[in-house]
């Protein structure tokens, strides 16, 4: 097929698996962010798509050819790394040109491309400065433009934006995906905020304890996480420990039942995800499943209520607007909505 | 990047300059060195290969312990002012603004890198009797005439103290560069009074580092092969310029080389030990 | 306050005790008459003159450079490979080659210079002028190992791997990244060793006492014939170079780093 393909890529150091037997197909032109903990092995496995690094075992394929030997100066991959590793010898246009200058392209050639470059990230006319003289934001887009200059078949970022504040990063994200819409090259990211792979990616790739735990649309991965380690890790969730219930209707939970959802054929308990926006609150009265709330912790744009049902806590939260007139020491109805409601696999 | 381990013959290429240099004129030399230490003399400056330990022998002389227990202690007490000195001058140093530092730093160096030719000639000069500072006191009217202040053991001993400070302040002074500064300020805030808090928190920090630095003043002192020769007498001849007399000399290199192995035995176990001690030091 | 009352006390007479030498043998040096006297009697600085006009002592001079130029280039040489090499590459046996290029260091000298008389006597090549420069480059070579171990470790290794994912081959990151970066540690590790190799006297007596006179050995021959205002003009003149070329890295490089002090800017 066309595009990239990882086939049972291993990486071990000192026979620790960083990597383990990961397999994924990226078709061209799509925006991949890897997303998971520190030390889940995202980088690694970047870096081993870089060629940075030599899998144990397993192929990478690029449009069908292995390029698993090939070492990383010859795979003609752009790369922007955490560091951005900007040259601190060479200004700012040199730092762009430096993949073209390498290659013998001509004086005049290099700094026409640098300004296109440039000027492609917003920083036309700043070719002369020197790298230590520039902002944050402005090193950020030094090192996409030189990561750009050779057109590559493959853009690789290893947590391009960790070192911008809150505000510039969220404007970096827009900016990004922006960028990659227009040139349609296919980009990898690795993050672990998974507020950027959610603004950024047509593929989340959530990967965990060197594996990929699931690879899917961000709405997919938020609305339908396969285990509870996506789950947890994507956005905040509540994990109930729930059985098949007596009556066969629905499941039941600690501080109640819960109905319409089915736990699937042969089994009879599991852990049921449910978002906090789904969890509604009701008078105690109105919903089979009840609980006392703890703590409320108003944030102003949202509420959150915390309910202690039968031991676990569940969180749920609402907008201003539906402001429910419980108070702390309230015992309250929970209601689910069955939509809303994931059985996990484990 | 990671360093990666070589793979091919062609990674290990870089190497083969600087090992060559460094086997062939370093370690064969060395060898050779201690080759010719068990070689027999022949009268007249030549040595035939043979196996002997006639250079060896002559260590059991009293002349030759009395030279080896000069050197050691003559070299123990330049390390031991250079040590009491230094230390409160770099804890200083380390602290003082930057230009300050800088300037300190290369005038050591200055000093440092002087030949031990000038040193002792600078001294020398500076202690006789025509040209020394006598006549300075003289010129005050706090003497009746000048006087020579060299040859003699005070000579030798300032001479060593003046070529070993800078390099002792040079030892010292990354260990008191990357001191926490907010230790002193802590005992400081805990009502010591300056003084105090110096020797009670800053020299116990840094026991094993003056330890170290003794050892490595220690050997340096012992390196010195001119000063005693230009500002002692001969019965203040060290180990190393009794080595250099019998080498150029005497022309009897199976001794000299005999003793030289001999230095490099007490050197080597010295700077062994001083690494064991100063890796302590940073553990902790 | 009284911290720095001590330190001006203790800074002064230290500085007095450095200086002391030096002050008495410039005094000496501008004497107008032949014989050392101190303080000087009128003032001249025709002993300086006579470094360069007199034929002994510019012989001497020339010798001196030409040696502490070539010993160092050839000290920098063994060092940047080696360097390089340790940087790059994880082989910890090669650490014997650093351990090796330490050790002439922290040797008494006269090891070395013994080592490299016993070591020319042997192959023949005795006395020939050569062999100063490269006894010199051996001893200094710890020099540039040190300066260039401490360029090298400060260089972020995402640099190397930035331009190898550009398409940069390990020579072509050599030539367009490490040297540039390098290059500072590069001229203060020849400097280093530079200054050293012009005031070193036991080895290159023992290489080529008898046939090459660097100013060391000169100055050290003319002592026994008497002390003249020209030796002191010299030693001034050496105190001079040093004092120069350790401002210079001062000026233009982070001298207390290359000391082993943290950097400032860290």
């Amino acid at each position: 097929m066309s595009g990239l393909v990882l086939e049972g890529i291993s990486k071990r150091f000192n026979n620790v698996a960083a990597v383990d037997h990961v397999d994924l197909s990226v078709p061209n032109g799509t925006f991949v962010c890897m997303l998971g903990p520190s030390g889940c092995g995202k980088t690694t496995l970047l870096r081993t798509i870089a060629g940075l690094e030599e899998p144990t075992s397993g192929r990478i394929l690029i449009d069908g050819k292995d390029i698993t030997k090939l070492p990383a100066h010859q795979r003609d991959f752009g790369m922007v790394f955490q560091s951005l590793a900007l040259f601190p010898h060479l200004n700012v246009g040199e730092n762009v040109a430096y993949p073209l200058r390498i290659r013998g392209v001509g004086k005049a050639d290099q700094v026409k491309r640098a300004e296109e470059l440039l000027a492609l990230v917003d920083l036309g006319g700043f070719a002369g400065r020197p790298v230590s003289k520039l902002s944050g934001g402005q090193r950020q887009r030094v090192a996409i433009a030189r990561a750009l200059a050779l057109s590559p078949k493959l853009f690789l970022l290893d947590e391009p934006l960790s070192a911008l504040d809150a505000k510039l990063r969220e404007a970096m994200q827009v900016e990004l995906r922006k960028l990659q819409q227009r040139l349609g090259i296919t980009t990898i990211v690795v993050t672990h905020d998974q507020r950027e792979a959610m603004t950024m990616a047509d593929l989340v790739v959530v990967m965990g304890n060197g594996r990929i735990q699931q690879a899917a649309s961000p709405v997919e991965i938020y609305r339908k996480p396969v285990n509870s380690f996506v789950a947890d890790f994507i956005g905040s969730t509540n994990l109930l420990p729930v059985r098949q219930a007596m009556d066969g209707q629905g499941v039941s939970a600690p501080g109640g039942t819960i109905p319409g959802v089915a736990l699937g054929a042969g089994r009879d308990q599991a852990t049921l995800s449910v978002r906090p926006e789904d969890v509604h609150l009701v008078p105690a009265d109105q919903a089979p499943l009840t609980g006392r709330i703890s703590f409320i912790r108003d944030l102003g744009a949202s509420i959150e209520t915390f309910v202690d049902a039968g031991g676990t806590q569940i969180v749920a939260v609402t907008s201003p607007r539906e402001r429910a007139a419980f108070q702390v020491g309230d015992t309250v109805g929970l209601r689910l909505d069955p939509e809303a409601c994931r059985v996990l696999s484990s | 990047m990671r360093p990666e381990p070589p793979r091919r013959i062609a990674d290990y290429s870089p190497l083969a300059f600087p090992a060559v240099m460094l086997t062939v004129f370093f370690v064969v030399p060395f060898g050779i060195m201690v080759m010719v230490s068990f070689f027999r003399r022949q009268q007249g400056g030549f040595y035939t290969p043979d196996f002997v330990l006639e250079s060896y022998a002559r260590f059991l002389s009293t002349f030759f312990g009395g030279v080896l227990s000069f050197s050691l202690g003559l070299a123990a007490c330049v390390a031991l002012i250079c040590v009491i000195v230094g230390f409160p001058f770099t804890y200083e140093l380390a602290r003082a603004k930057r230009w300050v530092q800088v300037s300190w730093l290369v005038a050591l160096l200055s000093v440092l890198s002087l030949s031990e030719v000038i040193i002792g000639f600078a001294w020398s000069t500076l202690l006789s009797r025509t040209a020394g500072i006598s006549n300075l006191l003289v010129w005050l009217g706090m003497m009746d005439k000048p006087v020579a202040l060299t040859p003699n053991f005070g000579a030798v001993l300032t001479g060593m103290v003046y070529q070993a400070f800078p390099y002792t302040v040079l030892v010292l002074y990354p260990a008191m560069a990357r001191l926490d500064p907010t230790l002193m300020e802590a005992a400081r805030t805990l009502g010591s009074h300056p003084l105090k808090a110096f020797l009670t928190v800053v020299v116990p920090a840094l026991r094993n580092t003056i330890v170290a630095t003794f050892i490595m003043v220690f050997v340096f002192a012992l390196g010195s092969y001119l000063l005693p020769q230009l500002l002692g007498r001969p019965q203040h001849w060290t180990l190393s310029v009794l080595i250099t007399d019998q080498a150029v000399y005497q022309s009897n290199m199976p001794f000299a080389a005999a003793m030289a192995v001999f230095l490099v035995l007490v050197t080597l176990s010295l700077v062994g030990l001083a690494l064991l001690v100063g890796r302590k030091d940073a553990a902790t | 306050m009284t911290g720095t009352l001590f330190r001006r006390v203790l800074f002064g007479l230290v500085a007095l005790f450095m200086a002391a030498p030096l002050i008495v043998i410039a005094g000496v040096s501008v004497n107008a008459q032949r014989t050392l006297v101190f303080p000087p009697v009128g003032f001249s600085m025709r002993w300086y003159g006579s470094v360069f006009t007199d034929a002994a002592w510019r012989g001497s001079l020339t010798a001196s450079v030409v040696v502490a130029t070539l010993a160092a280039a050839l000290a920098v040489c063994i060092a940047f490979p080696l360097s390089w090499f340790l940087w790059r590459r994880h082989a910890p046996w090669a650490r014997v080659f650093q351990m090796l290029g330490t050790a002439p260091f922290v040797l008494p000298p006269v090891i070395t210079a013994l080592g490299f008389l016993a070591f020319w006597t042997t192959v023949g090549a005795y006395g020939q002028p050569w062999t100063v420069v490269v006894a010199h480059g051996i001893f200094f070579v710890t020099l540039p190992l040190v300066t260039l171990s401490l360029g090298f470790a400060s260089i972020d290794r995402s640099l190397v791997e930035a331009a190898s994912t550009m398409g940069a081959d390990d020579r072509t990151i050599l030539r367009t990244i490490v040297l540039p970066l390098i290059r500072p540690y590069l001229i203060s590790g020849f400097a280093f060793a530079f200054v050293l190799s012009l005031n070193e006297y036991i080895v290159a007596y023992m290489a080529v006492g008898f046939t090459l006179e660097t100013l060391p050995i000169k100055i050290f021959n003319s002592l026994r014939y008497g002390y003249t205002p020209t030796m002191a003009a010299v030693s001034i003149l050496f105190v001079a170079v040093a004092a120069l070329i350790f401002g210079l890295i001062a000026r233009f490089g982070d001298l207390p780093k290359l000391l082993g002090a943290w950097s400032s800017k860290d």
